[in-house]
C-alpha cells in the first residue's frame, strides 16, 4: 500500500512541456530542412524500395485537378487539335500520333506545391516533330495547350517546347497514360513545375503571345523553372 | 491436454467467488473528465476524422479519381480545418478555463513514479498516467503543426513567398505519425480489456472506482484526502 505522498515539488519535472516544445520546433525548422533531409533518406532507402513489390511502395503522385469531374476520353472519337498560327492545321487521331517518330526519356516530375517523383518513364512526341506537319509560321513563338479539363490552360514559348527532354507524352511508365495523369495526352516539360505539364491536352494553339495560364492567373510565375521560380 | 473429462462441469457447479463485499459510502463512480475537457476531445475528434478523410481523398490517387470533385474535397478539408481551430479556442474561452489551467499542470509534470512509469515500472499513477501525459503533449504540438502547415499550403497557393519546399512533407508526416499515435489511442481506448473502461470517462465523464483505483491510484486517494 502506498503511503500518503510525500510531495517534493523539485521532483516534478516538466517533460509534457519539453515533448511539446520538441516536438513543435521540430516540426516547424522542418520547413526549412524536411525536403533535403527527406530525399536523403529516399535515395538510402531505393534498395529496400526496389526489394518490395512495386503495389507497397507509394508512388508519390498526387492528382491535382481543377474541375469538378476528371476528363474522359474514347479513343475511337478523340482528335488532338493543332491551329492558330500554322500552315496547315491539323486534326490528329491517337494512331496519327503514334505513328510520328516515338522519343522516350527518364525524368524527375517537380510539383511546385513541393513533392517530386524521380525516374518516371515517358514515350511521346518531341514538339518538332509534333508540329512539323502543321508548319508554324514565323510569328508564332508560343503554344497555349487547351486541356479538356476546363478552364485549364496553360501556355511554353515555343523554344522552351523545343528543349530536348520536352514531350507531348502518350505512355507512362511502360503503359498508355492513365485517366488521372491526363490521358490520353499531356505536356510534359520536366525543368518547369508541374502545372506548366498541362494534362488531358486537346487542342495546341500557336500564338504570338503569351496569355496567362490556370495558376498564373491566381499568381504562379509564367516562366516555372525548378528551383527558381513561384519563391523556391 | 492436462484437463481431466469433468473438470468443466465440476468448475461450473463450484460456488462462485463472491466479490469482497466493500463496507463504505463512496460512490461507485468518481467523475473524471469535466464537461470542457470532454468537449474539447470530442470535437478535436471529430474534426480529426473528417480533416483525414477529406485529406486522404486529396492525397492518395486513387481516391482522387474515385471522388473526383477536388475544388470541393479540397473546401471542405480547408473549411473543417477553420471550424476545427474556431471550435477549439471557443470551448476553450467559453469552457471551464480554470480547470483546464489545472489539467494543463496536471499534465505538464512528471514526478518520480511517472519517470519510472516509462521504463515501464509498474507505479501508482495520478489522474493521466505518464504516456497519456505524452500523448497529450503530442496531440497539442501536431495540432499547432497541422495548422501551421495547413494554413501555409492555402496561403502559399496565393502568395509565393510564403511557399516553402518542405510545408507539404511536414504536412504529410504529421498525417502519417498522427495515425499511429491515433491506433494505439483507440486500441487502448476500444479493445484492450482492462485499460477500455477509460472510454466511459470520456463519454460519461465518470469511470468505476475500483478501475480508477486500479489505474490511477494516486488520483482516487487525492480525491479520497481533504485538498490543503
Amino acid at each position: 500500500m502506498e503511503t500518503p505522498q510525500e510531495r517534493h515539488p523539485e521532483e516534478s519535472r516538466p517533460y509534457a512541456r519539453r515533448a511539446f516544445l520538441g516536438a513543435t520546433a521540430l516540426g516547424l525548422t522542418s520547413l526549412f530542412w524536411g525536403k533535403s533531409v527527406w530525399s536523403a533518406f529516399t535515395s538510402a532507402a531505393r534498395p529496400l524500395e526496389n526489394a518490395l513489390p512495386a503495389s507497397l511502395v507509394p508512388s508519390g503522385w498526387r492528382i491535382y485537378t481543377v474541375a469538378s469531374t476528371m476528363p474522359t476520353f474514347d479513343s475511337t472519337t478523340w482528335r488532338l487539335q493543332i491551329a492558330g498560327l500554322v500552315d496547315r492545321p491539323q486534326t490528329l487521331t491517337i494512331a496519327d500520333l503514334r505513328s510520328l517518330p516515338r522519343a522516350e526519356q527518364v525524368s524527375t516530375f517537380h510539383c511546385v506545391t513541393g513533392w517530386s517523383v524521380e525516374n518516371v518513364h515517358w514515350a511521346g512526341v518531341r514538339f518538332r516533330d509534333l508540329l512539323a506537319a502543321a508548319g508554324p509560321q514565323a510569328s508564332g513563338t508560343v503554344l497555349e495547350f487547351v486541356s479538356a479539363e476546363a478552364p485549364y490552360v496553360d501556355t511554353l514559348m515555343l523554344r522552351q517546347a523545343e528543349l530536348h527532354d520536352a514531350m507531348l507524352a502518350y505512355e507512362m511508365d511502360g503503359e498508355p497514360l492513365r485517366r488521372e495523369h491526363g490521358a490520353p495526352v499531356r505536356v510534359v516539360i520536366p525543368e518547369m513545375y508541374g502545372y506548366k505539364n498541362v494534362k488531358w491536352v486537346e487542342r495546341i494553339v500557336v500564338t504570338d503571345q503569351v496569355s496567362p495560364g490556370y495558376w498564373e492567373q491566381r499568381g504562379y510565375d509564367v516562366d516555372a523553372w525548378v528551383g527558381k521560380s513561384n519563391g523556391l | 491436454m492436462t484437463s481431466t473429462p469433468g473438470s468443466a462441469s465440476r468448475m461450473a457447479s463450484s460456488p462462485v467467488a463472491t466479490e469482497p463485499v466493500v463496507f463504505t459510502s463512496e460512490p461507485r463512480y468518481i467523475h473524471r473528465f469535466s464537461r470542457t475537457e470532454r468537449t474539447l476531445h470530442w470535437v478535436h475528434a471529430a474534426a480529426f476524422f473528417v480533416l483525414l478523410g477529406s485529406g486522404l481523398v486529396l492525397y492518395v490517387p486513387r481516391l482522387s479519381e474515385l471522388v473526383g470533385r477536388r475544388p470541393f474535397v479540397k473546401d471542405v478539408h480547408f473549411d473543417t480545418g477553420l471550424a476545427w481551430m474556431l471550435a477549439l479556442a471557443l470551448i476553450v474561452v467559453l469552457g471551464d478555463r480554470r480547470g483546464l489551467r489545472r489539467t494543463l499542470r496536471e499534465l505538464d509534470g512528471f514526478d518520480r513514479d511517472d519517470r519510472l512509469w516509462l521504463r515501464r515500472i509498474p507505479r501508482p499513477q495520478g489522474r493521466f498516467n505518464a504516456g497519456q501525459k505524452l500523448n497529450a503533449a503530442l496531440t497539442a504540438s501536431f495540432a499547432l503543426l497541422f495548422a501551421v502547415s495547413g494554413v501555409l499550403l492555402w496561403y502559399g497557393e496565393r502568395n509565393s513567398s510564403f511557399r516553402f519546399a518542405s510545408t507539404i512533407l511536414l504536412h504529410d508526416g504529421l498525417m502519417y505519425v498522427s495515425l499511429v499515435l491515433l491506433a494505439g489511442h483507440l486500441y487502448l481506448a476500444l479493445i484492450y480489456p482492462s485499460t477500455r473502461h477509460a472510454l466511459r470517462g470520456m463519454t460519461t465523464g465518470s469511470v468505476r472506482r475500483d478501475w480508477a483505483r486500479e489505474h490511477h491510484s494516486k488520483w482516487v486517494d487525492e480525491q479520497k484526502s481533504p485538498r490543503e
